[in-house]
């Protein structure tokens, strides 16, 4: 490798970017706009379920179990409902996703058995939301019985543990306040740079062909290798400066806490670039065409980064050929490392596996991509 | 280079694209110091032969050589040796002239004080000079072509490989773009370029005649005249057409090729058959048409050598 060489053609690309609306739009707003789009747009909490209530009984103590769904947090109440008839029609018009039934002598059955049922409908055409309001609806209720129980026992002259039952504290750590948002941003941040990383480097060889450039350039003793390292390199800065940006708006603006070493996130950063930069580096030998060039890397990050991740979706739930497909998705190493240092504060050696899978992944996309190109036309 | 002044050497070079035979075992070899053309009409396989000369494409088969290295074994080796410019600009238009000129001196390793010093010695050569700080890609057809060729001799090359470099270029750029050739065959340097036009062929020291992908003919351009079969009459005229069609498969008459306002005409023998074609020309109408004897040019011997083969 001569270093002058690859110090011409760093210099040369980095102008060319530079010159290039394109290019810069690509490097420079595109990381915005997606953080924008998927910080804001992707979160898994659901806040203020619209929740329909049917009250046969239409007591005081009715009015306080809707009180305590309500005064959760977790429901708003959208309307209450007349008669039976009225549940499908509300949940047909979309009024709500949830319905509370509370049968007419739920009062009654209290104060005589101090057990009572009320029922819960759910609109399970969205599994995961169902899924979450049912857990939302089973803590409310929790609730409730409680301070039930408390009066039951105090109606019947009873100690409340002689009544009570067992209670489960849950505790959660590393995300406190169980907010979907920590744990998503990190991911989100992977995300945009293997995009963003990707289309960047997609033009750089496609562009020589499609400008006719390149034909010239290969007649020069410019060697495969020299070429790879000059072109990366630009792209390699824009990529650090548009993981700082990102990582920067994870941590001061979303405010997710940040618990680990910076060095080790600037190692594992740097080489994450690397990775998506010479994945779109092997794209672009491939492809002669920008757009196509483009429209590839796109296809290719966008959806088996998004699904397969682990991002938003559980890599563990997944089927094990799935799973097995997804070791060469390698965001989803980076997405583990920043999941790890944001939240857990973990050190090089907890993160050990998927920084090693991150290694591989560099080792086997910069040697194809130095392989794939040959100073040739044919 | 070889002992006998052989600097590029090609034998039997074949290469076919799908079922065409694109170059067809072209043999050539060219000297120290020589302005060596490959002429032919489009498609007749000099892109081709130039971009192998290159190391850009693999022939099929042959063998190159290319100032003793042998291009098909070691073609980054032999591209230190070479220097190319293919026939689509291929500088960099987002580029500066200067920046272009620094990218290419850079690749080829020149020294800082060498390129400082060859550049402005070409740009001033190219008049090039006031547009130093000029996208190259806002320079006219000729001013690109000068900066191409500028590009390409930012080192020193044994071998300079011009591919059309003057097509679309107006004849002052043209007539400066040859001054820097003749220059530059001066300080040694072998120059191979292939043109479509047959006053630059005139311009060379040797000639390849291309046909179909096959090297028919090469020689010197005086050489190659002398063995066009026949003689050449012209005969200006305001409407050549007419005489063409007048005189064409005439008895004696081996071509008929319009030249502007002249019609050439390739006979047999030319002192008998000039007043033959003055009475015929007389009978249409015609009389007093002058008929002159000419020298042939390159177009009239590429024509008589290889057109006659390809209509036959």
């Amino acid at each position: 490798m001569n270093g002058r060489r690859v110090r011409a053609i760093a210099v040369k690309e980095a102008l060319q970017v530079w010159r290039d609306p394109r290019s810069l739009a690509v490097a420079l707003l595109m990381p915005f706009m997606q953080l924008v789009l998927l910080g804001y747009g992707v979160s898994l909490d659901i806040k203020h379920v619209p929740l329909c209530v049917y009250d046969q009984e239409m007591s005081q103590q009715s009015r306080a179990v809707v009180d305590g769904f309500v005064s959760s947090g977790w429901f708003r109440l959208a309307r209450a409902l007349p008669n039976e008839a009225a549940i499908r029609t509300a949940m047909n018009r979309d009024q709500c996703s949830a319905v509370l039934v509370i049968p007419a002598d739920f009062s009654r059955r209290l104060a005589m058995t101090g057990r009572a049922t009320l029922q819960g409908i759910f609109d399970a055409t969205d599994v995961n939301t169902t899924n979450i309001a049912m857990g939302y609806a089973a803590g409310a209720t929790a609730q409730l019985q409680s301070t039930f129980e408390a009066k039951y026992a105090a109606a019947h002259g009873l100690t409340p543990s002689a009544v009570g039952s067992v209670d489960l504290e849950p505790s959660t750590w590393f995300n406190e306040t169980l907010d979907s948002r920590n744990f998503i941003i990190p991911g989100v941040v992977a995300v945009i740079l293997a995009l963003v990383g990707a289309q960047l480097t997609s033009l750089t060889i496609s562009r020589e062909w499609e400008r006719g450039t390149m034909e010239q350039l290969i007649s020069t003793p410019v060697t495969t290798l020299e070429l790879m390292a000059g072109k990366l390199t630009p792209y390699f800065v824009i990529g650090l400066a548009d993981a700082a940006f990102c990582l920067g708006a994870a941590i001061f603006w979303f405010k997710v806490p940040f618990r680990g070493d910076v060095s080790t996130l600037f190692v594992t950063t740097a080489l994450f670039i690397l990775v998506v930069l010479g994945f779109g580096y092997l794209i672009s030998v491939r492809v002669r065409s920008q757009l196509g060039a483009s429209q590839i890397a796109l296809l290719v990050t966008l959806l088996p980064t998004t699904l397969l991740s682990g991002y938003t979706f559980p890599l563990d739930q997944m089927p094990a050929p799935i799973r097995a497909i997804s070791l060469v998705v390698y965001a989803r190493y980076y997405v583990s490392i920043l999941r790890g240092l944001f939240l857990k504060g973990s050190g090089l050696a907890d993160l050990a596996a998927p920084l090693a899978g991150l290694c591989v992944s560099a080792l086997i996309i910069l040697w194809l991509a130095a392989r794939a190109f040959h100073k040739r036309l044919d | 280079m070889s002992d006998d002044g052989t600097v590029v050497e090609a034998r039997s070079l074949s290469k076919t694209f799908g079922r065409l035979a694109a170059v067809r075992s072209a043999t050539f070899a060219v000297s120290r110091g020589e302005i060596f053309g490959l002429v032919g009409p489009d498609g007749a396989g000099k892109t081709t032969i130039m971009r192998m000369l290159a190391g850009v494409l693999r022939p099929d088969e042959g063998d190159i050589r290319v100032d003793g290295v042998e291009v098909l074994r070691e073609p980054e080796r032999a591209k230190r040796h070479l220097s190319y410019m293919p026939q689509r600009f291929g500088l960099y238009e987002d580029l500066t002239v200067g920046e272009n000129i620094f990218f290419y001196g850079e690749l080829f390793g020149v020294t800082k004080t060498e390129r400082q010093e060859r550049t402005s010695r070409l740009l001033e050569a190219a008049g090039l000079v006031p547009f130093q700080r000029r996208l190259a890609g806002q320079l006219s057809g000729g001013m690109k072509q000068k900066l191409g060729l500028i590009c390409a001799l930012v080192h020193t090359p044994a071998v300079l490989l011009l591919d059309e470099p003057t097509t679309g270029v107006d004849p002052v750029s043209r007539r400066e773009f040859w001054s820097i050739l003749y220059d530059l065959r001066e300080t040694g340097v072998t120059i191979l370029l292939s043109t479509a036009y047959m006053d630059e062929a005139e311009r060379c020291s040797r000639l390849a005649l291309l046909s179909a992908g096959a090297i028919r003919y090469c020689d010197t351009p005086a050489r190659l005249k002398e063995q066009m079969p026949g003689a050449l009459v012209s005969i200006p005229s305001s409407d050549p057409r007419r005489v063409r069609a007048l005189l064409s498969g005439q008895p004696g008459v081996l071509g008929v090729l319009l030249m502007g306002d002249r019609v050439h005409v390739r006979v047999d023998n030319r002192d008998r058959r000039t007043p033959e074609l003055a009475r015929l020309l007389a009978a249409q109408g015609l009389a007093g048409a002058l008929i002159e004897p000419a020298e042939p040019g390159i177009e009239d011997v590429f024509v008589a050598l290889l057109g006659g083969q390809e209509a036959a």
